[in-house]
């Protein structure tokens, strides 16, 4: 098979794409089979090694892709078949495109970048080996996810870096709360893999396939499919996805897309399934880094900005995600406003700043959300791995100074910037950086984000004001929050008072770690030039080229179509006209038809109607569209610099109060705590939901399993009839065995009898 | 009919009789031992000749011998394999060595008898899934339950008696009532047909009126429905599991289950397709019952070999809903999904009985942070684990995909239903093996458990293998089925065209020939 298409594609490097996960698999199995054998600087190494492969091939691919036209940049490798069954066949196979260009840059990329600082920060741990093997399986799933040629293998990816996560928090796990976290972020996200698996369910029946490539196509054309429902009726794929469903009468497409986002919020832990990453930062701080911060926490977003022209299709769905994405951006926000394990303030972070992920891919800024996701990788890693270093460092000089103070607990630290300077500055960039502080990367996503929220596409009004001013007030807020709580951990770790134990001396950390975070400051303050806004070339500076928006620009302009001529699908109600019509194949038809009348226009029954209704409808939508876009873009722009600079402002606002209240006046902080009261507490206790869940949903479910299921229908009402019967039957053969007198003469006499009045039958 | 001059089927199946004769003459238990592992290890070998030959493009019977046996009743000895069957026999081979080297040590009493009984329990399976005569098929299906009785009642825990009994007279209900129908089949067949056979190539051309074929359904049904276990009739087998010696459970997981399902396959579907159709509905409802049921009630088991006893309830559901989703994709992902079972079940079933040999008990809260102890027994434990949860890249996903994929078209609302069993599944699983594996070492009497030997390893190596292969290569497992399975539901649908046509008051039908080859096209 390779050989094929190694002659199809004369050699090229892209064709040799699939090789990019099997590098870290290799280390997997080299590491997990002979691990024992080789001397702990060879596993290391081989799998930092394996994973430079990953990233130097990947760079070599893009690079690659750059240079071919952009209406061909996207190769597609088949490499063999995984599962066949009737119609439904699905390969194992790579699909690279700018999009997955970019994920796997940031996947490798950072991923080596993490490996390389474990070097240094799990050196002395026993489990050395078996760190580094389940490391380079992440990055090996992680890649997978990524290159998926398919949603089918997307899933494959998709549970793998489930189970790495799973392993990984779980790594320490004599720990009980190590255990007890693997295996709620495993459970957690199941539930997400529930919608995630009915939403692939769902477009395989319509689609007849989970190939991107034949999902996109179908899309793009509108072909004809015959999806499930409704007997064998054949209808344009568009059709199809606007069938009403018993859910509201929501369009089909909103549900499919619903149930996929559900599978989103379980793996990028929003609101209502982000309870998991939090208590995920029982792992050791590089996995929280690599996995629960830059990489795979993002694979939800991924899906979406994969997904984008289907999500587009449908309006509501849109709106849920935006609007999801807001909440838990504000709301994971608030939780770190308060919290003093630094750890936690940084997890909650992350949920906060994925939320605006999902922002901006719910207000159809997918590509933006896409810069967001790299620039946090890098600023994101570069953060944990500073508080690594930290927490190590801490480790190791409160347990010298036989302490048993918590390393991660910011009340028992201060004023260490003096020890540590490296991560003291990179630190301070990171910190910089994701409070949108003007001219790193994290400004130029967030700021981004921000006015695409403002102008968002929905036409829903919130006590008069329209839902895109509230999302952009809430991202907005949540933007100062991110600027406090960030200089609050700055403040309280780095600067004031030194609150360490005593005899504690922290100090700087090992090359391999502190290179680690020089690479990445750089990263993450020079990342975001790649994609800087186009306002502020209109204030006359130009950088970047805006190159990450062009570069993305045809993996995402078919929604971006969809979402500006306002293509979203209604609702059809199938099913009335299908009693009527009574045949199947003509019924898609005049469903169409029907769809058609409203425009106005009646008589053509045709399967080609439905896209005649489309096409015709977008032309009305694109007229309209237009029209008001050349009369407000002059005052956009006027706009858009007063919202930025509001922005700033915020921002700035949020590290100073900080600094006030956590360095220049220490007391005041303590005054506030006290005067929030009760609110300080709900938001230390993380608004009480790990809580709430347990309540409503674990124990009833097991007290319901064990107590009514098991112990009375299994045990009592089951086995007591089958018991009972046992019981009846030797209750009746006891008395039935007295019959069997064991005195031949009786039985004798019983046969004749038997034979007489058999005879007797007979003769009468 | 492609007759083969060597009978290997009869060779396969009748290998293992002769394996157990020997081991009744032997005089020392360890001999018997030693012939028993040579025996499956001869009857595997003739198992895997069968791949070598089969032509997975035919959706006939392969390699038949038929000889009359009593002509006047049309029985006859027939045995053939197809796509239906073709796993199964190497499954059963394969899992029956790995019971006689898994009970190696753990049995210490009346070895002979032992493992006379463990090979007469194999040839009964493989009788089962090789006869082509519906009388012979019921000889094997009663002979097979007496070795495992006697497994259970001699070789088994505290309450082996009640386990036994409780097996035995559930499974006997439900043969008595197939024995019943098999005989009014045979009857009504003649009655039709004008001749008198029990070969299924000759039944299975009846079509029998709409109410025979309910009430027909219906007796076969609860035989073979009591076998999978499905809900409700699945209360025989917790007991049944938690009582048995290891190898007993891990056969009984792996091979004796499917029997159940086999049989729907084999003879219920095909024999009665209106009736399969008109029950669908109660059958998947049920099986999706038993999905959510035997996934909640083993997430709060203590002993830990109910607890997977419970999963088997909760994975069995998830066969039977692809069975009679009724399609391809629902019908070959049950079929594997039968074979994951039977690796990872099996596996886990092994891994419980390593366990309990060392620390003699199966109280989950007995273990805990195994882990460190035992890394290599971690390592197998987490993959079969894992298998069973239904990770993509490992077997049982496969099966579920398939089969969520093929009930999708048959009810979306019982497939969202059955869907939350990923969600439940890892769940029980996951917590089971958190107790079991992590957290520190609070029992003192874990602290020095040994790893696991190299006897061990080997008993667990081909399981994993299976478990990684089904999982990333599903090709040479699913090739063999396509043609038989696409034969089977052109069949079936011609046979419910039938059914349906078939005039009032008509006694039933013989399709000829043709019309079922005719569906071949």
């Amino acid at each position: 098979m390779v050989n094929e298409l190694q002659e199809a594609a004369q050699n090229t490097i892209t064709q040799w794409a699939w090789l990019i996960p099997l590098f870290p698999l290799a280390g997997v199995l080299i590491n997990g089979f002979f691990g024992k054998k080789l001397s702990k600087t060879t596993v290391g190494l081989l799998a930092c090694f394996t994973v430079l492969c990953s990233f130097l091939l990947s760079i070599a691919c893009v690079a690659q892709l750059a240079g071919m036209p952009v209406d061909a940049r996207r190769v597609i490798v088949d490499v063999f078949p995984w599962i066949a069954a009737g119609t439904t066949k699905i390969m194992f196979g790579i699909m690279l495109d700018p999009l997955s260009s970019v994920m796997i840059l940031v996947v490798s990329g950072v991923g080596f970048i993490i490996h390389v600082y474990s070097l240094g920060y799990i050196e002395n741990d026993p489990g050395y080996k078996r760190f580094f093997t389940y490391l380079n399986l992440f990055t090996f799933s992680m890649l997978v996810l990524v290159l998926a040629n398919s949603l089918a293998l997307l899933f494959v990816g998709w549970e793998l870096v489930g189970l790495c996560s799973y392993l990984l928090i779980g790594f320490w796990y004599h720990k009980d709360s190590a255990a007890d976290a693997g295996k709620k972020a495993f459970i957690v996200n199941r539930v997400g893999d529930f919608g995630f698996l009915l939403g692939m369910l769902a477009i395989f029946w319509i689609f007849g396939s989970l190939n991107f490539k034949d999902i996109f196509h179908t899309l793009e054309i509108n072909a004809a499919v015959t999806p499930w429902f409704m007997g064998a009726g054949t209808m344009p794929v568009k059709t199809a996805l606007s069938a009403a469903t018993p859910i509201l009468g929501l369009p089909l497409v909103t549900i499919i897309t619903l149930a996929l986002f559900l599978g989103a919020t379980g793996k990028s832990a929003q609101i209502p399934l982000y309870v998991w990453l939090p208590d995920a930062m029982e792992g050791p701080t590089p996995v929280s880094a690599l996995i629960h911060a830059a990489t795979m926490v993002t694979a939800g977003v991924y899906m979406v900005a994969r997904l984008s022209m289907l999500f587009a299709l449908s309006s509501t769905t849109m709106m849920v995600v935006a609007i999801v994405g807001a909440a838990t951006a504000i709301f994971a926000a608030t939780i770190g406003l308060v919290q003093n394990d630094i750890k936690r303030v940084l997890a909650y972070s992350t949920v906060s700043q994925l939320g605006y992920m999902f922002l901006a891919c719910g207000v159809g800024a997918f590509s933006v959300g896409v810069f967001h996701l790299m620039t946090h990788a890098f600023f994101k890693a570069l953060l944990f791995l500073c508080y690594g270093a930290v927490i190590h460092s801490c480790e190791h000089a409160f347990h010298d100074a036989g302490s048993h103070a918590d390393p991660q607990d910011m009340r028992n630290m201060g004023g260490l910037w003096k020890y540590m300077k490296i991560t003291w500055f990179t630190f301070l960039i990171g910190s910089m950086a994701i409070a949108g502080v003007p001219g790193l990367s994290g400004f130029f996503s967030k700021d981004e984000i921000l006015w695409k929220a403002f102008n968002a596409p929905f036409s829903l009004t919130i006590g008069g004001f329209p839902l895109g001013s509230i999302l952009w007030a809430v991202g907005a807020l949540a933007a100062v929050m991110t600027a406090f709580y960030m200089f609050r951990l700055i403040f309280m770790t780095f600067h004031g008072k030194e609150r360490l134990p005593q005899n504690a001396h922290p100090h700087e950390s090992p090359p391999a770690m502190t290179i680690a975070l020089i690479v990445l400051a750089f990263a993450a303050t020079v990342g975001g030039y790649v994609g800087v806004p186009h306002v502020i070339k209109d204030m006359g500076i130009n950088v970047g080229n805006e190159s990450f928006y062009k570069w993305l620009e045809p993996v995402f302009e078919p929604a971006q179509t969809i979402i500006a001529e306002g293509g979203a699908l209604e609702a059809i109600d199938f099913s009335n006209g299908g009693e009527e019509v009574g045949v199947q194949n003509t019924l898609a038809a005049g469903i169409t038809g029907l769809n058609f009348a409203k425009h106005g226009q009646e008589g053509i029954i045709t399967p080609e109607a439905g896209n005649v209704a489309v096409a015709h409808r977008e032309s009305e939508n694109e007229a309209a569209a237009t029209h008001s876009e050349k009369q407000s873009a002059h005052e956009n722009v006027a706009l858009e610099k007063k919202l930025m600079n509001i922005s700033i402002v915020l921002a700035l606002l949020g590290i100073f109060v900080a600094f006030i209240m956590y360095n220049r006046n220490p007391q005041i902080h303590h005054d506030i705590r006290e005067g929030l009261g009760v609110i300080h507490t709900v938001l230390l206790n993380k608004y009480y939901v790990d809580e709430i869940y347990y309540y409503t949903i674990v124990l009833p479910g097991r007290v319901f399993s064990e107590f009514f299921l098991w112990k009375f229908f299994d045990v009592c009402i089951i086995d007591g009839i089958v018991n009972g019967v046992a019981l009846l039957v030797r209750g009746v053969s006891a008395v039935v065995r007295r019959i069997q007198t064991g005195v031949v003469m009786n039985y004798a006499l019983v046969i004749v009898i038997g034979i007489l009045a058999i005879l007797a039958y007979y003769i009468f | 009919m492609d007759q083969v001059q060597f009978p290997i089927l009869s060779f396969i199946v009748f290998s293992p009789l002769v394996g157990a004769a020997l081991c009744l003459l032997c005089k020392k238990g360890e001999t018997a031992r030693m012939t028993a592992l040579l025996t499956s290890i001869v009857n595997l070998a003739f198992c895997l000749l069968i791949p070598l030959k089969f032509d997975p493009l035919s959706a006939a019977f392969q390699f038949q011998e038929k000889k009359e046996w009593i002509a006047s009743l049309g029985i006859s000895y027939h045995l053939g394999i197809d796509g239906i069957s073709y796993l199964l026999v190497l499954l059963t081979s394969i899992i029956t060595l790995v019971c006689v080297l898994s009970s190696w040590n753990y049995i210490q009493k009346k070895l002979k008898e032992y493992y006379m009984f463990m090979l007469l329990l194999e040839v009964g399976m493989l009788g089962v899934f090789l006869s082509m005569d519906l009388f012979l098929f019921y000889i094997f299906w009663e002979a097979m339950l007496i070795p495992m009785y006697f497994l259970i009642g001699i070789w088994g825990g505290e309450r082996r008696v009640y386990a036994a009994v409780k097996f035995f007279i559930y499974t006997m209900v439900g043969s008595v009532l197939m024995l019943v129908a098999i005989l009014a089949l045979f009857f009504i067949h003649k009655e039709v047909a004008g001749f008198a056979s029990f070969d299924i190539m000759d039944v299975m051309k009846i079509v029998l009126p709409a109410k025979v074929q309910i009430w027909m359904f219906a007796a076969f049904a609860l035989a073979f429905a009591i076998k999978v276990p499905m809900f409700p009739f699945h209360t025989w087998l917790p007991d049944a599991h938690v009582e048995a010696p290891t190898a007993g459970s891990v056969i009984l997981a792996g091979v004796l289950l499917k029997m159940g399902t086999y049989g729907f396959l084999r003879f219920t579907m095909p024999l009665f397709p209106y009736a399969a159709r008109y029950f669908s509905p109660l059958i998947c409802t049920l099986a999706v019952i038993g999905i959510i049921y035997g996934a909640l009630v083993a997430m709060v088991q203590v002993d830990v070999k109910k607890l997977v006893a419970y999963s088997s309830v909760s994975h069995l559901g998830f066969v039977m809903l692809g069975l009679f989703a009724l399609n391809m994709q629902g019908i070959e992902g049950g079929m594997i999904q039968m074979i994951n079972h039977g690796f990872s079940t099996g596996a886990l079933f092994l891994i419980v009985g390593m366990l309990y040999e060392r620390r003699h008990t199966r109280l989950i809260s007995e273990f805990g942070g195994l882990a460190k102890v035992m890394p290599v027994l971690f390592t197998f434990f987490l993959i079969t684990t894992l298998s069973s949860i239904g990770l993509p890249g490992l077997n049982g996903f496969v099966g579920e995909f398939l089969i969520l994929v093929g009930s999708w078209q048959n009810n979306i609302y019982l497939t969202m239903l059955a869907a939350t069993g990923v969600i439940l599944a890892a769940i029980y699983m996951l917590w089971m093996f958190q107790r079991m594996m992590f957290g520190e070492v609070k029992n003192p009497k874990n602290k020095n458990l040994k790893d696991l030997s190299l006897r061990e390893i080997i008993v667990l190596l081909p399981m994993m293998l299976f478990i990684f292969w089904i999982g990333i290569y599903s090709q040479p497992f699913m090739r063999p089925m396509d043609a038989t399975v696409e034969n089977f539901i052109k069949n079936f649908n011609v046979k419910y065209k039938a059914t349906v046509e078939l005039p009032e008051g008509s006694t039933g039908l013989i399709l000829d020939e043709s019309d079922l080859e005719l569906s071949e096209e």
